[in-house]
């Protein structure tokens, strides 16, 4: 799977494009994200968007899924406090995100490549804007093979 | 160097083989210190091995049969799907300063995996790999190699056998071609002659008569003996993974980079989940059924089929379990007729 | 034989001769100068009681397994780890109130501590943390880089074959179906290569916090001698500072499964 560069020359052909993974609510990213389509708003194709009913069910495994099979960035979003479809669901994933992000550090992985944030179904311009961001900042960082890497040591 | 011949090897010379090995880029592993551990691990001078330790935690086994070991790999989906053999071919490796009790367990092992079908990366690694033990002047609780036919200066399995001499530096016996080729790093040796004076091995009282194990374990099999002395295993995998002689493994296959592969990974016997079927029913339910499998292919068993122990007495189990379970101790009850 | 331990063993002889309880959980003589975990279920055997500082394992652990449910009522002898164990375990619907009975070992005699109330009581009067040691190489490895964390913890978990002893001697790791058996889908690769290692004890770290009693039974536990308590307990220290909660301690809930509206971060866009 491979991202298309968005200016044309040899230099933008061999610049190094990120891979992002995005993990979103079904009720308020995706439809922002969504919306952002249909306003017409352009951002930079380089996310991946998988969507699920709640950030109350992306398991933190998922993050560490994505970053081993090769993601350079991880997006999770949902719905702002308070706005959860099913009431509670970002609460618990705002706990979660808080120790796992935390622990994540600690363990020594990158964690400016993993970026939580809340867009709500009438955000389509911040989707977007979120979007640009990320990709530029991981664009900046470069490609990130240590976690994926990791796989391929200790086998004999 | 001759072999069967005793040379004498004087530190600073063991120190020039482990310059020209690195040099050579052969793989050195030996018992090192980690903080208050000591583990088999690379090594890159002699400096760095624990040579006054009884034992490495875990064993030899790792450069013969490695924890994670890839069978196949494989790319493409579908109709159009590609899968690769690995290459059997292994790292030139030396294993170094390990005790006459796990080299005898390379024997067991090849049993195994030679038994009706060669394995070609465990013979790969196999022949690339010299055995260098070192001979003990210490035993501790745990050891039990003279019970199962061992000792503390036994020659079985190794390619060159070190015993440090009074006054230091080592006798060297070369045992195998290997031996021969390894110690011929070194240059011109001299031999050692019957004034040679070894430092004393230890005493390694045999705990139990290794004889009569089958038949005890025969008799013992519905016996409560088992539930009772694992009350205290936790059904972990420490004593089969640091176990010379443990071989039994469980298949993975994982998908990376838009393909895959097989990998052969290190399982126990002690965990739950062993012999757990697809239904839900174990055939191994409680941790007494397992202690007397692991002990039962041990020493009935494996024995059995090949006509040789499945143990060399080394203790590494009993001094890595976190409940102090204790294969020695529970043979010697079971075989004075507790 | 120290006062200590002829205390514990007269209590424990009397306790079975009563009936009162089925077994008594404690420590006896191991190999190599360690202490072993002892089932003691006859008054004669309760010579093979001994209590001194190598007493660290955590009893707990051997509450919930069936073969020792099947015993019959436990006491158990309830090192302060234990204690905090017994604390986190009814909070978690493990254990009922008054299902066992901790035997704390003291200079001052045997106290016997029958119910949660007792137990909770007695934890407050006892410093808060149980290992200084982890909290100084957090410290340590918090002040890194994490660049410099990452080489770290790569060397040590490059040690790590897998072998579960961790989750096997922790008394919180309790699932008859745990995470890393579940191979639809594997979350956790079986493997000990560098993968399957980190996403393990990731994993754990994580599915301990604000759960963790701060034993370092695990680490102990560790053949290979990784100090994988230092995940855990600083998963727990997040917790704390972060909600407040902390596991054995007297009620408040599980701090992932519960919320409040007003949790504080800096992270989220």
């Amino acid at each position: 799977m491979s991202a298309t560069a968005p200016a044309a020359g040899p230099a933008a052909a061999s610049r190094f494009e990120p891979r992002i993974v995005a993990f979103v609510c079904n009720w308020c990213t995706y439809a922002g994200a969504d919306l952002t389509g249909t306003s017409r708003i352009r951002y930079q194709p380089n996310v991946r968007v998988i969507r699920l009913p709640c950030t109350g069910r992306i398991d933190f495994m998922l993050v560490m899924t994505a970053l081993a099979n090769g993601a350079d960035g991880v997006i999770v979003s949902g719905c702002h406090p308070n706005d959860c479809h099913y009431t509670s669901g970002n609460f618990h994933a705002r706990r979660r995100w808080m120790v796992f992000r935390d622990l994540l550090d600690f363990a020594g992985v990158d964690v400016r490549r993993v970026v939580f944030s809340w867009v709500s179904a009438a955000e389509g311009a911040k989707w977007a804007e979120l979007v640009d961001k990320v990709t530029d900042e991981v664009r900046a960082l470069g490609p990130y093979r240590e976690i994926h890497d990791l796989s391929g040591t200790g086998v004999g | 160097m001759i072999i069967g011949e005793r040379y004498q090897l004087a530190p600073k010379t063991l120190e020039a083989i482990f310059a020209a090995l690195a040099r050579d880029g052969v793989r050195v592993l030996a018992p090192r210190r980690v903080d208050q551990h000591v583990a088999l691990l690379p090594v890159k001078s002699l400096a760095e091995v624990a040579l006054d330790a009884v034992q490495a935690s875990g064993s030899a086994k790792a450069a013969v049969f490695p924890p994670v070991e890839q069978l196949l790999s494989f790319t493409g989906s579908g109709q159009d799907l590609r899968l690769q053999d690995p290459e059997p071919t292994a790292p030139p490796t030396v294993v170094f300063g390990i005790r006459p009790c796990e080299a005898r367990a390379f024997k067991s092992l090849q049993l195994v995996f030679d038994w009706d079908s060669p394995d070609t990366l465990f013979d790969a690694h196999l022949a690339m790999t010299t055995v260098v033990s070192l001979g003990c002047t210490q035993a501790d609780e745990a050891c039990f190699c003279t019970s199962v036919g061992g000792g503390p200066r036994d020659t079985q399995g190794s390619d060159l056998l070190l015993q440090p001499l009074q006054g230091g530096g080592f006798a060297a016996d070369v045992l195998t071609a290997k031996g021969q080729a390894l110690l011929g790093l070194a240059g011109e040796l001299l031999p050692l002659g019957p004034e040679g004076m070894l430092e004393p091995a230890p005493e390694v009282e045999p705990a139990f008569d290794a004889a009569r194990l089958p038949e005890a374990l025969e008799a013992a099999f519905d016996s409560p003996v088992w539930g009772e002395e694992s009350l205290r295993c936790l059904g972990c995998g420490t004593c089969a993974f640091v176990c010379p002689t443990c071989s039994c493994f469980d298949i993975q296959d994982e998908k990376r980079d838009g393909g895959g592969r097989r990998l052969r990974c290190w399982d126990s016997c002690g965990l739950h989940q062993f012999t757990l079927h697809a239904s839900g029913h174990n055939p191994r339910e409680t941790q007494g059924q397992r202690w007397r499998q692991r002990v039962s292919h041990k020493f009935l068993y494996f024995p059995e089929r090949f006509s040789a122990a499945a143990c060399v007495g080394c203790g590494k189990c009993a001094r890595a379990c976190p409940a102090d379970m204790s294969l020695k101790e529970f043979l010697r009850a079971l075989t004075r007729g507790r | 034989m120290s006062v200590r331990e002829s205390d514990l063993r007269a209590t424990a002889a009397r306790l079975l001769e009563t009936g009162s309880v089925a077994v008594v959980i404690g420590y006896g003589a191991g190999t190599l100068g360690r202490r072993r975990p002892v089932f003691v279920r006859a008054p004669a055997q309760a010579g093979e009681l001994v209590f001194d500082d190598e007493c660290h394992q955590n009893l707990a652990t051997y509450l919930l397994k069936p073969e020792i449910r099947r015993l019959g009522r436990p006491a158990v002898v309830a090192i302060p780890s234990v204690l905090r164990s017994l604390v986190q375990l009814a909070t978690e619907r493990q254990l009922k109130d008054g299902d066992v009975l901790a035997l704390v070992v003291g200079d001052d005699g045997v106290r016997e501590l029958a119910d949660l109330a007792a137990v909770r009581q007695h934890l407050a009067g006892l410093p808060g943390s149980l290992h200084p040691a982890a909290k100084t190489e957090i410290a340590r490895l918090s002040a890194m880089t994490a660049a410099e964390r990452r080489a770290f913890w790569s060397d040590e978990l490059s040690r790590c074959i897998k072998c579960y002893a961790c989750r096997a001697a922790c008394p919180m790791c309790y699932c008859e179906r745990c995470t890393t058996e579940c191979n639809r889908p594997q979350w956790i690769p079986v493997a000990s290569h560098g993968l399957g290692t980190l996403e393990y004890h990731l994993m754990r770290a994580m599915h301990l916090a604000g759960r963790c009693v701060e034993c370092a039974t695990c680490s102990r536990a560790c053949p290979a001698g990784i100090p994988v308590h230092l995940l855990a307990v600083f998963a727990e220290e997040s917790v704390r500072r972060q909600f407040g909660a902390e596991a054995g301690a007297a009620g408040p809930a599980y701090a992932l499964s519960s919320f409040r509206p007003e949790d504080q971060e800096g992270f989220i866009r």
